[in-house]
């Protein structure tokens, strides 16, 4: 039986072409419609799809040959339009169409389903996976416009003609260069790069401490106490900040006139502190959720054997639960890096991070730098992502949980 | 052994009984616990419970009438606001409060608070300030011109040097304190004689003032200086007096030579109805909405922040509904509640195929996929609000390329942002990765046996995920439910950039009162109100979920 299904072949007139043509139909609408003649278009797209259907179904070219002969037909119809932009369009319907119509002919649309599926169940299970399909690009897509927008060649937030033709005069690199030369960005970047890792160390290492307290077997009122150190995350930004805005600014004018501070040095402080709260709870999430699965024997063992509670800590459990730390140390870090409501209320203009200079910049569209500025900072959390992907596995792996 | 274990108290190695060796070894635990979390305890207590809760404090806090008019409001505390506005002596308290208010230059303050209440007002007390000071210089013309050594400061520092005045001194000090919340040293550099502050009482009470006002305020030398004209005005009060004529003419002390070449001239002395004066400089001041104004919101602490919040007022009339076109609040409550629900639910729409999806796939092909869910998530919040900028713009990419396809007209570009659609579409975009994990974790435990025994005993596909699948996972949908909706209500910066005016939330205007409009009062009154759903909402969550059950990235 399941040998069958891997040579299934769909009856052609009646399945595979019908669908087709119904595709290649609605492609040619929309390219029609742009011509001003959507069901000339649809009429056109339906007969070509029908066409190339037959092809692949009746040809004796494999997978490679008939994608790529579709693909390569579709793009040189969109060359006689003239433009790069049609030559892209013929090639992704290409790729497109012939996928799908590969994918009907050689019935690998049931490859991921059970044998006994009715064809309401496989054209459920498919369709399920295309809306699942579309969420996830609906979740990643927003991200590529802005990453290829930051090497416009102009100063707007909006594609040129010679972007979309592919032109060279239509890329440049001058918002990279403009973000990496100016003050009005370095100093942001500068301001930021300061704030974060300092706010991280206050958040881990006091929230590392806190959850190994919280994992011990009694700890009286733990409720009550995690709710205190999880409400930072919980309470709405903006009344954080409201908040931290009454009591830092008294504050800091007390030390400024006290203690004889800078008021820079003070500023920096308060916008540390204030960014080392909002991290706590991550760090207590993380590193409890680790300590979970940590066996406190290794403790005993460690302690039996003669080793002081601080060796213990440092030799044994630390390299364990390392993993955890250093995950929560990342959501601290990229919640501070990320933080704009706070910083504005409590910061001064010389405390300016980077996520303050794009949010003015995004309120008074000032320049596409900030699309640079994007970029950049996806390209940071990517890597971020990775590290923390890579520490969470490890750590599963260290304490034997999963074998993912 | 076994002789050791006889009756008694079972007893550990040292001799001490187990049950007591046991509850110390408790104990120590418990400490070493506490020891071990009362560092982040104390940092999270002291930088972030207290300056909330001083923030909640601020919503019901109206300090600055009585400090800022102390006496004035003690005394409109006892009479009716129309006897008010007949009531001379009331305008003579009142003139010193003012006189002491404006000097410290926090009479703009008081009427900015009081024009929240009553609009106009403000207006009222600004300029009230300046002309105040235009009376005091008419009666220091006269004292000129009675005796020119009246206006210079080594006559009142002689007049008022002395002992036996410090009642008198200490309640004045009391009432600058209250108002600049400065701290006077010990040494001020004078005292009050009590001789000249029963004989002329208005000018020592006004000369105490301004002595004290000098002294801890400018830190300046009392003996050197003139006094305020205000002080004038009040000594033309005194000697207005019969009895203080009389008493003057039988006084021997310093100044009295002074003192009786005034009174001498009394007759030259313009006029000292102070009620007169005010209605003057405005007639609000003799009409009785504005004693009764003063009246409401003269007490230390005030509902009416509160009731602002709720489109109410607090009126001398007892409390009222704003009228239609002031209700702002509710409205904005409102949207923000509803507009949260519809992210809400988006969220569980689009989120629970994907979790399905992702509990549901061999390990390995989750994993990668689960990087698609993750990348958003770790993505700066500005990034993914500038993308959807970039995208939803009436220039941007989603109209560019329905313009292109020409299923929308150049002319006729969809408007998608600066109105509630752009921040639905947006926040639910930088929201679903929180519906997402906590429904995956819960998914993840859902035995898919389950769904094939409901299969194998004939239900449908549907009844079998209807009636044995979905129910198991409602606790995720509550958990992401929850987290997402406490997060959506309570954000900022995406209404902001993409809301326009149709889209904002209610932190919007909460951010607008303390940055722009300065009404910190009734930005503390929203906050509070958005503070009490979302703590609702977060025991909710502890309730259902418990909250060492937050899960990041799966």
């Amino acid at each position: 039986m399941a040998s069958t299904t891997a040579e299934f072949r769909p009856p052609f007139a009646t399945f595979t072409a019908p669908l087709s043509a119904l595709l290649a139909a609605m492609f040619g609408f929309v390219v029609g419609n742009a011509y001003g003649e959507p069901w000339i278009g649809f009429l056109i797209g339906g007969i070509l799809g029908a066409i190339i259907a037959f092809a692949i179904d009746k040809l004796p070219f494999g997978r490679t040959q008939s994608r790529l002969g579709t693909i390569v037909i579709l793009g040189l119809a969109g060359l006689t339009t003239g433009s790069a932009g049609g030559v892209v369009s013929g090639v992704l319907i290409g790729a497109v169409l012939s996928w799908f119509i590969y994918w009907l002919d050689r019935g690998e649309y049931r490859k991921n389903v059970p044998v006994y599926y009715t064809a309401g169940q496989t054209l459920w299970h498919n369709a399920f996976m295309l809306i699942c399909g579309l969420i996830f690009f609906f979740l990643i897509a927003p991200l590529m416009p802005v990453m290829w927008l930051s090497f416009n060649a102009q100063d707007f937030f909006t594609f040129t003609p010679e972007m979309l033709n592919f032109e060279a005069a239509g890329y440049s690199l001058k918002h990279y260069r403009n973000f990496l030369t100016t003050e009005e960005w370095m100093i942001p970047l500068k301001n930021s790069l300061i704030i974060a890792p300092i706010a991280t160390v206050i958040s881990v290492s006091l929230g590392t401490l806190a959850a190994i307290g919280l994992s011990q077997s009694h700890v009286p009122a733990r409720r009550a106490i995690m709710a205190i150190l999880i409400s930072p995350m919980i309470v709405p930004l903006i009344i954080s900040a409201t908040g931290m805005f009454f009591f830092y600014a008294p504050l800091g004018n007390w030390i400024e006139l006290n203690l004889g501070l800078s008021q820079t040095f003070v500023g920096y402080v308060k916008v540390i502190l204030a960014h080392a709260v909002l991290g706590v709870p991550f760090v207590i999430i993380t590193v409890t959720a680790t300590l979970v699965g940590f066996d406190n024997s290794l403790t005993r063992a460690a302690a039996n054997m003669g080793a002081n509670p601080v060796t213990t800590f440092f030799r044994v459990q630390m390299p364990l639960i390392l993993p955890g730390v250093i995950s929560g140390g990342l959501f601290a870090f990229i919640t501070s890096f990320d933080e704009v409501v706070v910083v504005l209320f409590v910061g001064s203009a010389r405390q300016q991070t980077l996520p303050w200079q794009m949010f003015t910049g995004l309120r008074e569209q000032i320049s596409p730098t900030i699309l640079a500025a994007a970029t950049i900072l996806v390209v940071i959390s990517i890597m971020l992502l990775t590290t923390v992907e890579l520490l969470r596995r490890r750590s599963e792996r260290l304490r034997g949980l999963s074998p993912g | 052994m076994s002789e050791t274990t006889q009756s008694g108290p079972m007893l550990s190695a040292d001799g001490v009984p187990l049950k007591t060796s046991l509850a110390r070894a408790l104990r120590r635990q418990k400490i070493r616990a506490l020891l071990l979390i009362s560092p982040l305890l104390a940092f999270v207590v002291i930088t972030f419970i207290i300056p909330i809760a001083s923030m909640l404090f601020r919503s019901v806090e109206n300090q600055i009438v009585s400090n800022t008019l102390p006496q004035t409001v003690a005394m409109i505390a006892d009479v009716s606001a129309d006897e008010a506005t007949t009531d001379e002596m009331l305008f003579r308290v009142l003139y010193l409060d003012m006189y002491r208010a404006v000097e410290a230059k926090a009479h703009t303050r008081l009427g900015s608070r009081l024009n929240y209440e009553k609009s106009g007002i403000s207006s009222l007390f600004r300029t009230s300030g300046r002309k105040l000071e235009d009376m005091g210089e008419d009666f220091e013309d006269f004292f000129k011109d009675a005796d020119s050594g009246m206006v210079k400061g080594p006559f009142w520092h002689e007049l008022m040097q002395g002992d036996g005045g410090e009642d008198l001194l200490d309640e004045r000090l009391g009432l600058l304190t209250d108002l600049t919340s400065l701290e006077a040293s010990d040494d001020l550099g004078f005292t009050l004689s009590g001789e000249a502050a029963a004989l002329l009482p208005w000018a020592s009470r006004a000369y105490a003032d301004w002595a004290l006002f000098t002294a801890v305020v400018d830190e300046d030398d009392v003996s050197k200086k003139k006094p305020w004209a205000g002080v004038y005005a009040a000594l033309a009060l005194d000697l207005a007096d019969p009895a203080t004529q009389s008493a003057v003419a039988a006084y021997g002390g310093s100044g009295a030579a002074e003192l009786q070449a005034a009174v001498a001239n009394i007759a030259d002395m313009p006029a000292t109805g102070f009620r007169a004066y005010f209605e003057d400089i405005d007639d609000k001041w003799v009409s009785g909405e504005t004693w009764a104004l003063l009246k409401v919101f003269g007490s230390q602490y005030t509902s009416g922040y509160f009731l602002n919040a709720v489109d109410m007022k607090l009126t001398p009339d007892g409390i009222e509904q704003r009228p239609d076109n002031e209700r702002l609040y509710l409205k904005l409550f409102n949207r923000t509640l509803i507009m949260s629900m519809v992210i809400t639910v988006s969220c569980i729409l689009l989120g629970y195929p994907v979790a399905w999806l992702l509990a549901n796939l061999p390990m390995r092909s989750a994993n990668v996929l689960m990087i698609l869910v993750l990348l958003p998530f770790w993505t700066s919040l500005l990034v993914r609000t500038s993308a959807w900028k970039v995208l939803l713009q009436q220039q941007g990419v989603i109209n560019d390329i329905l313009v292109w396809l020409g299923f929308v007209a150049d002319d006729s570009r969809l408007i998608m942002m600066n109105n509630s659609t752009g921040t639905i579409i947006a926040m639910t975009h930088i929201l679903l990765p929180f519906m997402i994990l906590p429904l995956y974790s819960v998914m993840k435990t859902i035995p898919p046996t389950y769904l094939r025994a409901a299969k194998s005993l004939g239900a449908t596909n549907w009844t079998a995920f209807w009636r044995v699948y979905f129910p198991q996972s409602v606790p995720g949908i509550g958990a992401g439910s929850i987290l997402v909706f406490i997060l959506a209500i309570g954000y900022y910066i995406t209404p902001e950039i993409v809301g326009g005016t149709d889209g904002v939330f209610i932190s919007n205007r909460i951010a607008y009162h303390i940055s722009s409009s300065l009404n910190w009062g009734l930005a503390a009154a929203l906050g509070t109100i958005l503070l009490a759903v979302v703590m609702l909402l977060y025991w909710l969550y502890d309730r259902i979920v418990g909250i060492d059950n937050v899960k990041l990235g799966g």
